[in-house]
């Protein structure tokens, strides 16, 4: 890859969007914001990397939390059993997820089209009830983490902006490793694929090969992230850490910003949180945010499939460029 | 307990869960659409079919009969808005169609219902046979399960409107070219699967307590039960229901009842790569 | 030999759509295949390119027996194929649909060349105005010319065509023929099908025909256009062979 490609102007526009984001509770220096912006970006690392697998490849998967919470449970038993520090974990978290997705690539990948999005429910579902029987993860009370182990990191308060500043890093990667991917030869056989995979396959791109990789890449930092959250969070429990509803939330924000772009998710990402912000502190809205919510998605399929950036990139081709 | 009086059980209860995945299956079969809203319809069945007991005084087999008349109406009006202009399109639009649909069906729900238990209490006392207890609701559920497939079944057979159905599912396209309605005939499908889920709730209801929320076990449930059966074969979800029911009665017998659902959905998913056409074959 | 079909069968349940085929081709050949409807050309691509297993018989190209490989290891192995309906990537660019011949095909070119080699190629087949129009925006003609043009970036040894002059107006064959042509001159070897039959007839050096699955004859343009078998089977009317090696008006002619 040619780091000439990394000149491109749409890419830093989305850094640097992001990374004003991220820093807007440092400077403020308010736990409150640091909050609300710490679940936005944990959202931006997870549509992000859904997008590989569902906006670069066209595999829709209801099942991505799966990783998130695989992730998650890993790195807290080895932090809270077998007393390992935070970052091993966070390595391990991701390399669990990673390793499930290669495994799950091999067999899975082959089915096609709505087949491949009931597989990665049952997935989700078999592996949820599965840790809900497995002891050494605590069955279904979960994993809870003793408070003194925030002391290795100078305290509960320090080690929540500590956490902060990872999941932002994290965030500013996982963009410039999506836009990476899609200007990469390694993306234009994703894309291929999800424009038709056979053809794809007769112009020779080895699409199990490709369509493996694409997973496990988009399930690493979903990994990574689980371990930090319920790091955060302090405790673990299967229906938190498999919750099929927050997977098709993550698919929401990818169409909502635009699948396939690599700006869009995390715009989607930004704006769904935003959105149900609003909607859960309106006294007008807060009970049945759900259902606004429903109807706005509602609303964004029918009339603009491509979401607020695939159909800014169709409307203005010349904007292109800068939103790649 | 017994083995038999486990088995008995849960036969009983897989004729009803074959009822909920025939609604799934059928939608599937016909239009290549997974219906993620079933869930929350399965769970509106069980509202419409407690309001009408409980209010009304109605009797909850005449009240299913109602509810399967709301149930295919709500279905052709959920058609004809948000899955109509996107029926043609690639399949994650409609995913998430009715996925928004199920989220403003639980949003308006919880607000409207709360998410505290409701209970049907009603019962038609129950019949001991050997180790066996047969509790009268059951068994009218399980009776009522058949008389509702041979009635689906008189339907795309018999009947002008059902073998247009079945055309539909063969090949739009060419049902098209040969005149037939498609567009009103997708709204009817998708009606007629939301009834059958929407009854299969209502009869659900009359045997165990529900929330607005319960729906998405049985929504799981029928994911796993279409796929055993076969997408788009009606009989096959009776089946797959039979064989499920039979399953998550005879497991809790040899293992802790928690692991019923790890070995559904390991079972689901090694189907899906083994025989993605269901055990029965699929569209029949 | 840069292509040996040995004794190729395939059925679909009961249907049989090959029955025994056996044919070779010469390097730098061009191999006109034609039949009538369902004859089961397009299987015999199928079968060729990797997307079906024969059930009986053996593909073996330039000496390396490829049967039942996948269609991407035949792919990169130096074989192209166009299809009958076209399969453009809709939501990528021109361009970039060429790039993809290019960089997964024989030579497994890296982005930056492949580049290099999707300009040429779109030059080539006269779509270098439309490089970054949506290929899905493309019409039927210019969407057959993409087609072609990804096949042939793959820098293939063998091209297989199938009905790349389908719902072509005159000019447009003519365009067409005139690719078909240039290719030849480049080495590549090519099987074509087609229901055009003057092109066919002009452009190819064999041809083979088949019907119901079976292969009936064999040869020169001007020997399969007298063969009885043929002329019964597929032509009907004797006198359409004589028009068929005959110029025609609409129908360029080539000569070149």
């Amino acid at each position: 890859m040619s780091l000439t490609k990394l000149r491109n102007p749409g890419l830093w526009i989305t850094v640097i969007a992001v990374l004003l984001l991220g820093l807007w509770p440092i400077v403020t220096q308010r736990a409150s914001t640091r909050e609300e912006i710490f679940t936005v970006l944990l959202s931006v690392v997870l549509a992000s990397s859904l997008n590989i697998l569902l906006g670069y490849t066209g595999y829709v998967s209801f099942g991505h939390i799966v990783f998130f919470g695989l992730g998650g449970y890993v790195g807290l038993y080895l932090i809270i059993v077998q007393g390992w520090s935070l970052w091993p974990a966070m390595a391990a978290g991701g390399l669990a997820a990673g390793l499930l997705a290669l495994l799950l690539g091999q067999a899975i990948l082959r089915l096609r089209g709505s087949y491949f999005a009931l597989a990665t429910i049952g997935i989700n579902e078999a592996m949820r009830a599965f840790i809900n029987n497995f002891e050494p993860f605590g069955g279904p009370t979960g994993l809870s983490l003793n408070f003194q182990t925030y002391n290795a990191y100078g305290g509960a308060a320090n080690a929540l902006w500590l956490i902060y500043y990872i999941v932002l890093i994290l965030a500013l990667f996982n963009i410039v490793l999506s836009y990476v991917v899609k200007t990469s030869k390694f993306g234009l056989g994703l894309m291929a694929i999800r424009e038709d995979e056979d053809a794809a396959e007769v112009m020779g791109v080895i699409t199990p090969r490709s369509k493996t990789w694409a997973y496990v890449l988009s399930a690493i930092l979903p990994g990574v992230v689980g371990v930090l959250f319920f790091f955060k969070n302090g405790n673990i429990e299967p229906p938190q850490a498999f919750r099929l509803h927050m997977s098709i939330e993550l698919l929401v924000m990818v169409m909502l910003g635009g699948f396939g772009t690599v700006f869009g998710p995390a715009l989607g990402a930004v704006g769904y949180q935003r959105l149900r912000g609003l909607l859960l502190t309106s006294d007008l809205f807060k009970n049945i945010q759900l259902a606004v919510a429903g109807l706005l998605l509602l609303l964004i399929i029918l009339f603009i499939p491509a979401g607020a950036v695939g159909w800014i990139r169709r409307r203005f081709p010349i904007l292109r460029r800068y939103l790649p | 307990m017994d083995i038999l009086a486990f088995l008995t059980d849960g036969l009983l209860i897989g004729f009803v869960y074959g009822i909920a995945a025939m609604g799934l299956t059928l939608i599937w079969g016909v239009m290549n659409v997974i219906n993620l809203s079933h869930g929350s319809i399965i769970a509106l069945g069980m509202f419409a079919l407690y309001f009408l007991f409980v209010s009304l005084g109605i009797n909850p087999y005449i009240g299913v009969v109602i509810v399967a008349v709301l149930g295919l109406l709500l279905g052709m009006i959920i058609y004809a808005v948000a899955i109509h202009r996107v029926i043609n399109a690639p399949h994650l639009s409609t995913l998430l169609a009715t996925f928004a649909v199920n989220m403003i069906i639980i949003g308006l729900g919880t607000t409207a219902f709360s998410t505290s238990p409701r209970n049907v209490d009603f019962s038609l006392g129950s019949a001991t046979v050997g180790p066996v207890t047969l509790l009268g609701t059951r068994v009218v559920a399980a009776l009522a399960s058949v008389l509702i497939t041979a009635a689906l079944y008189f339907f795309l057979y018999r009947t002008t409107l059902g073998k247009y159905v079945r055309a539909v599912t063969d090949n739009r396209a060419a049902a098209e070219l040969m005149g037939i309605p498609s567009a009103r005939v997708l709204a009817l499908s998708f009606g007629l699967g939301t009834m059958l889920a929407a009854v299969a709730g209502g009869l659900i209801a009359t045997f165990f307590p529900f929330t607005i929320l319960s729906g998405g076990t049985y929504e799981l449930k029928s994911f796993v039960i279409c796929v055993l059966g076969g997408v788009g074969n009606p009989l096959g979800a009776l089946f797959g229901g039979l064989i499920l029911g039979t399953f998550e009665g005879i497991i809790p017998y040899f293992l802790p009842t928690s692991w019923v659902p790890v070995i559904e959905f390991i079972l689901f998913v090694v189907i899906l790569l083994v025989r993605p056409t269901g055990l029965l074959g699929a569209k029949k | 030999m840069i292509l040996q079909v040995s004794g190729v069968s395939k059925w679909f349940g009961g249907l049989k759509a090959l029955t025994d085929v056996t044919f070779s081709l010469q390097e730098g050949q061009i191999l006109g295949l034609i039949g009538p409807n369902g004859a089961g050309k397009t299987t015999l691509f199928n079968v060729i390119n990797g997307v079906y297993k024969p059930n009986e018989g053996t593909v073996t190209f330039r000496d390396v027996d490829i049967t039942g490989l996948k269609t991407y290891e035949i792919a990169r192995m130096g074989l192209a194929r166009s299809h009958q309906i076209v399969r453009p990537l809709n939501d990528l660019s021109v361009r970039d649909n060429v790039i993809v011949g290019a960089c997964f095909g024989r030579e497994n070119n890296a982005l930056a060349s492949a580049g290099t080699i999707a300009d040429e190629v779109m030059e080539f087949v006269g779509l270098a105005k439309r490089a970054d129009q949506l290929a899905g925006s493309l019409n039927i003609g210019q969407k057959k010319r993409l087609e072609m043009a990804r096949a042939l970036a793959a820098r293939p040894y063998l091209l297989l065509l199938d009905e790349v002059l389908a719902g072509l107006n005159p000019s447009e064959i003519a365009m067409m023929i005139d690719i078909v042509m240039k290719i030849r001159e480049r080495g590549t070897t090519i099987i074509m099908i087609e229901h055009v039959m003057q092109a066919v007839m002009s452009v190819s050096d064999q041809v083979l025909v088949l019907d119901f699955g079976k292969p009936i004859a064999f040869g020169t343009p001007a020997e399969v256009a007298n063969d009885a078998r043929v002329v019964e089977a597929y032509l009907g009317d004797p006198s359409l062979a004589a028009q068929l090696l005959a110029p025609s008006s609409d129908q360029p002619e080539q000569d070149d």
